[in-house]
């Protein structure tokens, strides 16, 4: 996984791309824009990171959990 | 036998959408719907740690500025592992000093290979030949380039094809051999009479009716 470490907790891009969630919801194109990761990378790490409960899809957008957003305090 | 006509059978052409995937790769799970929107360059090579592929790919390293300035993706693919592909680019980026920004896919259950027609039996059973496929934003496959195990692919002409390619979408026009940007393109043939009458007295550069160029 890209975004999320064996042990659960999201790697830099994936505390980047949280982050940017914590705003809102939000569609991989404004997450990328956001951070300045390729889109691509933003929509696969985004499917890691709703697999690893730390983000929820909503349609074609985002919202960061509550168990993400205690990974990224 | 069967499974080489199933691989022959399955060559992807031009215009026809490119075959979907889910694969793992150096940057994660990639699917081809994530370069959705965007232009993508999907490339094969034999084996990494061999010294053609290392060439190549400091060559595409070098090229990625200038293919992201034209909104277009590298994914690189070999039927190496994940580890296999790591071990290899920390070596190039240790030994020679370039970093392989592009995630490479690693095929060990051959599935995209197969899908795209990427191993010839007639050059190797077990290895992918260097192919490349330009995918453009809707995910149609516009250009399909194969060479031997043993010829390195050329940088300026893959380039060459992204920038002829965006040129004749954004302009609905086609470009001569050995195009450049900033050639003169050629104008579409017409269709009828009247349009081949017209058509002289429009300005473009015409050989004859059927052989117009214009500036863009």
């Amino acid at each position: 996984m890209a975004c999320v470490s064996p042990d659960g907790t999201p790697t830099e891009s994936g505390v980047q791309m949280l982050r940017a969630l914590r705003s809102g919801l939000g569609p991989p194109e404004e997450i990328a824009k956001d951070t300045g990761l390729p889109l691509f990378r933003v929509r696969s790490g985004l499917r890691e990171l709703s697999q690893a409960g730390l983000a929820n899809q909503k349609n074609d957008e985002y919202e960061i959990t509550e168990k993400g957003v205690a990974l990224t305090k | 036998m069967e499974e080489v006509k199933e691989q022959v059978i399955s060559l992807p052409r031009l215009g026809e959408p490119a075959p979907a995937f889910e694969a793992a790769t150096t940057h994660g799970v990639l699917k081809l719907e994530d370069f959705k929107g965007g232009w993508l360059i999907l490339f094969s090579h034999p084996a990494d740690f061999t010294p053609v592929c290392t060439t190549e790919f400091i060559a595409f390293a070098e090229i990625y500025p200038e293919l992201q300035k034209r909104g277009v993706e590298l994914l690189g693919l070999s039927v190496d592992s994940v580890s296999s592909h790591i071990a290899w680019v920390r070596n190039v980026e240790e030994k020679i000093g370039v970093k392989i920004p592009f995630p490479i896919i690693a095929d060990l259950s051959k599935e995209v290979s197969l899908a795209y027609g990427m191993i010839h039996p007639g050059q190797s059973k077990t290895e992918t030949v260097r192919c490349v496929f330009i995918i453009d934003p809707k995910q149609i496959i516009r250009t399909v380039l194969y060479y031997p195990l043993t010829t390195g692919r050329n940088m300026d002409e893959i380039l060459r094809i992204i920038d002829a390619l965006q040129t004749t979408d954004a302009n609905a026009v086609a470009t001569p051999a050995n195009w450049r940007p900033g050639d003169m393109v050629v104008v579409p043939p017409p269709n009828t009479q009247e349009m081949a009458e017209e058509r002289l007295k429009q300005g473009y550069e015409c050989v004859d009716w059927y052989l117009c160029k214009k500036k863009l």
